[in-house]
């Protein structure tokens, strides 16, 4: 009798890690689309993400375990270089952009960089 | 540090030649009797006890991990949000930290919390451009970083 309990309530819990993932995923994929530059669009694809990814291979290796005996560290592997990599991506990404003359979306923003970028350029021209 | 997690590995596997038997838990049990008696005796020691510096990790873990969750919070609100009422922008944030290993982390955690992307750091390594979703007060959105992780990173790598 238990043991079906305790089954009962690894599924669930397994199923909520993954419906989370899931969720966070698709919400990335909807903020992409909606969010107006590629500034605003890497918060979107940078931060969503981890979690989505977090709460889906927790879910795999809840579920491995229980179900097969097998811990799985590649699963804790990729996650950890998941979260490695994703926000070095994402600054990569938008320093590209910021490089290639890309403006950021919305009326009078304030922009450090780009009079950074030109104070560091202009003398140079001068000379 | 490194002499006193010697010592501490050392304890472990006399334990385990002790106990006579060579798996991972009784080389674990050994490692915690070894982090035991390197605290009963570090009056005796050179450094900091290195237990300190571990804890001081893993705070800075659990303020990454509850950071990341409210982040990952607010990015779908604002993804859920019918109008789009915000004001991106990039600031400069002076940073205080020196070595290129301190200004990675920094930068990776700038971007994993909040609101904040880091964008770029400049040459002489003293600022990082971040760009914010919705950057109404800069004071305000750089005294929360500086209060935030770069105290808390000191305090690791210091």
């Amino acid at each position: 009798m238990t043991g079906i309990n305790i089954d009962i309530i690894v599924d669930i819990i397994v199923s909520i890690c993954l419906l989370v993932g899931t969720f966070f995923i698709f919400s990335t994929s909807i903020g992409l689309l909606r969010f107006p530059d590629v500034y605003t669009r890497m918060h979107a694809a940078t931060k969503a993400p981890t979690i989505g990814i977090t709460g889906i291979m927790i879910g795999a290796f809840l579920f491995l375990y229980v179900e097969h005996g097998i811990m799985s560290g590649k699963l804790i592997l990729g996650l950890l270089f998941v979260l490695l990599t994703v926000p070095v991506s994402g600054h990569m990404i938008s320093r590209a952009a910021h490089r290639s003359d890309i403006a950021l979306w919305g009326e009078n923003v304030r922009d450090d960089y780009a009079e950074a970028v030109k104070a560091k350029e202009n003398p140079e021209n001068t000379e | 540090m490194p002499f006193q997690i010697l010592l501490n590995i050392l304890i472990a596997v006399m334990w385990m030649f002790m106990s006579e038997s060579y798996t991972f838990s009784t080389f674990f049990s050994g490692y915690l009797i070894g982090i035991l008696l390197l605290l009963v005796l570090q009056r005796f020691i050179p450094d900091a006890f290195y237990m300190e510096r571990v804890i001081k990790v893993f705070k800075l873990m659990i303020l990454f991990t509850k950071e990341l969750i409210l982040s990952n919070i607010e990015i779908v609100k604002l993804v859920y949000k019918p109008k789009l009422d915000i004001k991106p922008g990039i600031f400069a944030l002076p940073t205080e930290l020196k070595s290129d290993w301190e200004i990675t982390l920094l930068a990776n955690l700038i971007s994993l919390t909040p609101g904040t992307l880091s964008i770029a750091v400049s040459d002489d390594n003293s600022l990082i451009y971040v760009h914010a979703m919705h950057l109404e007060d800069t004071e305000a959105a750089i005294t929360d970083i500086k209060e935030t992780f770069e105290k808390a990173i000191m305090e690791v790598t210091r």
